[in-house]
């Protein structure tokens, strides 16, 4: 069938030129505990960017001083709940936005303390970058390995080591490059490869986004041309064609009497027009007729688009179902090792029943064995140790009732993940990454 | 090879579409809010894109103070009915006449907190077990803890100290009879974010987010349009301003800027240079820090 919709796909020349229309968007998530500096650092970023309005500003003066703070406390401007505010400390996820001229940023801004891993997990769940603080009077600490770890098992491309607090160490190199080796030395035991390592002040904003005068010695970029300028066009697989379906669209009116077309997200591959493709679970193949768009037609598809596939042959899709390409397939299987971040209020139940939400797929598994839990400190493996409470992380291995088609996380974070969900409360109780 | 990697804008339409098509997905009967400010207008613009050739398979729901600046609702009125799609109109006034709320009096009285039982009561009558909205995480500090799909008890209460974590692009809509859920299609957008959207799109925006010339007057640092819903005291001096809105809400606490921007290029030139945030002029959220949080809880959107 035509598409009647006439217009090109792209965007009318007359506005091309524009130069936010060129720019990208970069994910980053903080993580830190109380008193390193975190939301110093964040507060540094919008202030120095200028992304920090006069009456946010006016706002947070008025709430320091209510408070006896002796400086502004950037930090207030991150911490939007009340109890957050009372306590001083930050519960929950925060996003904070800001751009510049190249890229528009989204911050998860998360807790560092260790009774809000699954918090931090969150955050780092849809993040292409992570800064880690690393206090440069103490170095490597507990806290620096689990948020580093963290950062490794959800997939997040490139880690910012930035070692703050360079002006109570005398700016001094040598304390600067011990940490540095210290941490490669750790982070080559991970599995992110993009490893960087900035020595700041973000008290005094030195390399935070202004190059720093105290540290002449140091000659890399600074945080925010770092963030500025990291390659995340290649952090989505474009290799592995999954189209997890969402809606069968038709709109059986008298201009589309006969539409059939299936809308989702590209999770993963290029989709161009023509290819032949695989629907699971049925198996049957067929052609892609068109990409439509309410824009017009497109050539090809890559995630993160969302778009809606015609196919040329009307065979059995619905909701859950995934689209394929016939010679790169996902692994179909309702037996599945993960690990596991545990995030209910209440402990995992060994062979309970769980919902369960992968892609757009629901099924409902049950818990078969517990491989061992992690000691997120010092990863070790705790084998005997069977009790899963919020924020342990452990591997698991769960049995579901309808096969889901699943990749490893490390190889696609969009079809490698799913949650569990309490049939009772309907809470989400845990995060799974398929190994 | 070409290079596969989306704009912000086009990464977050495709983000606030997929979020959209699991609404419909995953909830029987769910409502777009739509005041006919540009962020509610953006939302059903995506609506439109997530199910095109097929039409927006859900009704949009206003909520009606009844204290409008009357460009909004003509504008309103006609961008429904070309749309051919339902709107429900939930009416504040109504709610002061069946005496489920009491008006506020006074100079700033204002029917803002108001409409949370009206907006409430028309979920419950309309069995809605979703309300869609365009509530940005970047307007206030209690909205940057929002979750894309927010869980509201059946109170229409929010608990931001108990919400369900949202990973990856895994969204849990699951819930109890009577409970309901708010979703935010562009959380993750900026006011900036906005504009350039509706310029990219040529999306159509009520006259009032342009330059005019307007009977104002001046309270507590704020311009204010003279409307029949708002008392002035003698020494508030009506005079003809040259104003433009940045966010339109009820009439009586929705501040003006002075703006002489009057094309969408302008607007876009004076957000980018702005020192004050969008809901600056919104005196609604100045009663006292923690505003925002505390009507969010009791089912304000």
């Amino acid at each position: 069938m035509k598409n009647e919709n006439n217009n090109i796909p792209h965007q009318p020349s007359t506005i091309e030129h524009n130069s936010y229309l060129d720019m990208d968007l970069l994910r980053f998530t903080t993580a830190g505990s109380v008193d390193d500096g975190k939301s110093t650092l964040i507060g540094r970023l919008l202030y120095d960017s200028k992304s920090i309005f006069e009456d946010q500003m006016e706002a947070i003066e008025l709430a320091s001083e209510k408070k006896g703070d002796e400086r502004v406390n950037l930090a207030l401007l991150t911490d939007g709940l009340r109890a957050e505010r009372e306590q001083g400390i930050t519960i929950d996820v925060a996003y904070r936005y800001f751009a510049t001229p190249k890229r528009k940023f989204i911050i998860a801004d998360t807790p560092g303390h260790i009774q809000y891993t699954r918090n931090m997990i969150t955050g780092a769940s849809t993040a292409n970058l992570a800064i880690i603080l690393v206090d440069a009077r103490f170095g490597i600490v507990e806290q620096t390995c689990r948020h580093s770890f963290i950062a490794s098992m959800l997939g997040i491309p490139h880690i910012v080591y930035c070692i703050n607090k360079m002006d109570l160490v005398d700016f001094s190199e040598v304390t600067y490059e011990k940490i540095k080796n210290d941490l490669e030395d750790f982070s080559s035991k991970l599995e992110t490869k993009d490893v960087r390592f900035i020595p700041i002040s973000a008290l005094l904003g030195d390399n935070v986004v202004n190059r720093s005068e105290n540290m002449i010695w140091y000659q890399g970029s600074t945080l925010l041309h770092t963030l500025e300028n990291v390659h995340i066009a290649s952090d989505h697989n474009h290799i592995d064609c999954r189209f997890p379906v969402q809606s069968v669209i038709r709109p059986q009116s008298a201009e589309f009497p006969d539409y059939r077309g299936f809308a989702g997200r590209v999770a993963g591959g290029v989709f161009k027009k023509g290819d032949e493709i695989l629907a699971l679970p049925s198996g049957f193949t067929s052609k892609i007729a068109a990409i439509d768009t309410m824009d017009g037609e497109l050539a090809e598809a890559f995630a993160p688009m969302s778009v809606t596939i015609r196919l040329e042959d009307e065979i059995d899709i619905s909701r859950g179902d995934m689209i394929v390409r016939p010679n790169n397939k996902p692994e179909s299987t309702q037996d599945i090792e993960a690990m596991m971040c545990w995030l209910g209020n209440s402990p995992m139940q060994m062979n309970g029943k769980y919902q369960l939400k992968h892609t757009s797929r629901d099924a409902k598994c049950v818990i078969k064995n517990i491989n061992y839990k992690l000691n997120i400190n010092t990863l070790h493996r705790m084998e005997d140790d069977k009790d899963i409470k919020m924020n342990d992380i452990a591997r698991i291995t769960i049995r579901t009732t309808v096969p889901l088609f699943v990749d490893k996380y490390a190889r696609n974070r969009n079809t490698g993940s799913f949650v569990l969900i309490d049939e009772a409360t309907n809470a989400t109780v845990a995060a799974c990454m398929v190994i | 090879m070409s290079n596969y990697n989306l704009s912000h804008l086009k990464e977050l339409e495709a983000e606030a579409i997929f979020i959209i098509r699991e609404v419909a997905a995953q909830f029987e009967n769910p409502v777009l809010l739509f005041s006919g400010g540009k962020d509610s207008i953006v939302c059903f613009h995506l609506a439109k894109k997530a199910f095109y050739p097929a039409k927006v398979p859900f009704p949009l729901m206003h909520v009606d103070t009844g204290h409008n600046f009357p460009e909004t609702i003509t504008f309103r009125d006609e961008a429904i009915a070309k749309s051919g799609v339902k709107l429900i109109i939930a009416s504040v006034e109504d709610s002061i006449k069946q005496g489920r709320v009491a008006e506020e009096k006074g100079f700033n009285a204002s029917r803002n907190k108001l409409q949370t039982t009206t907006l409430l009561d028309a979920i419950e009558e309309n069995k809605f077990d979703c309300a869609m909205g365009g509530a940005r995480r970047d307007e206030e500090k209690a909205r940057a803890k929002e979750r894309f799909f927010s869980h509201r008890d059946e109170f229409g209460q929010w608990d931001p100290k108990n919400q369900r974590p949202e990973l990856w692009n895994i969204f849990n809509g699951k819930k109890q009879m009577g409970e309901h859920f708010r979703v935010f299609p562009i959380s993750n957008w900026t006011e900036m974010d906005v504009w350039q959207y509706i310029l990219a799109e040529k999306i159509e925006i009520p006259s009032i987010y342009f330059s005019h010339t307007r009977k104002c007057f001046v309270r507590d640092g704020i311009i204010m349009g003279k409307t029949d819903f708002v008392e002035t005291r003698e020494s508030e001096e009506i005079k003809d301003m040259i104003v433009r809105f940045r966010t339109i809400g009820d009439a009586t606490c929705t501040g003006a800027v002075a703006s002489s921007a009057s094309t969408l290029e302008e607007i876009i030139e004076e957000v980018s240079s702005t020192r004050v945030t969008e809901r600056g002029g919104r005196s609604d959220d100045k009663r006292s820090e923690a505003a925002m949080e505390d009507r969010k809880k009791e089912g304000y959107f």
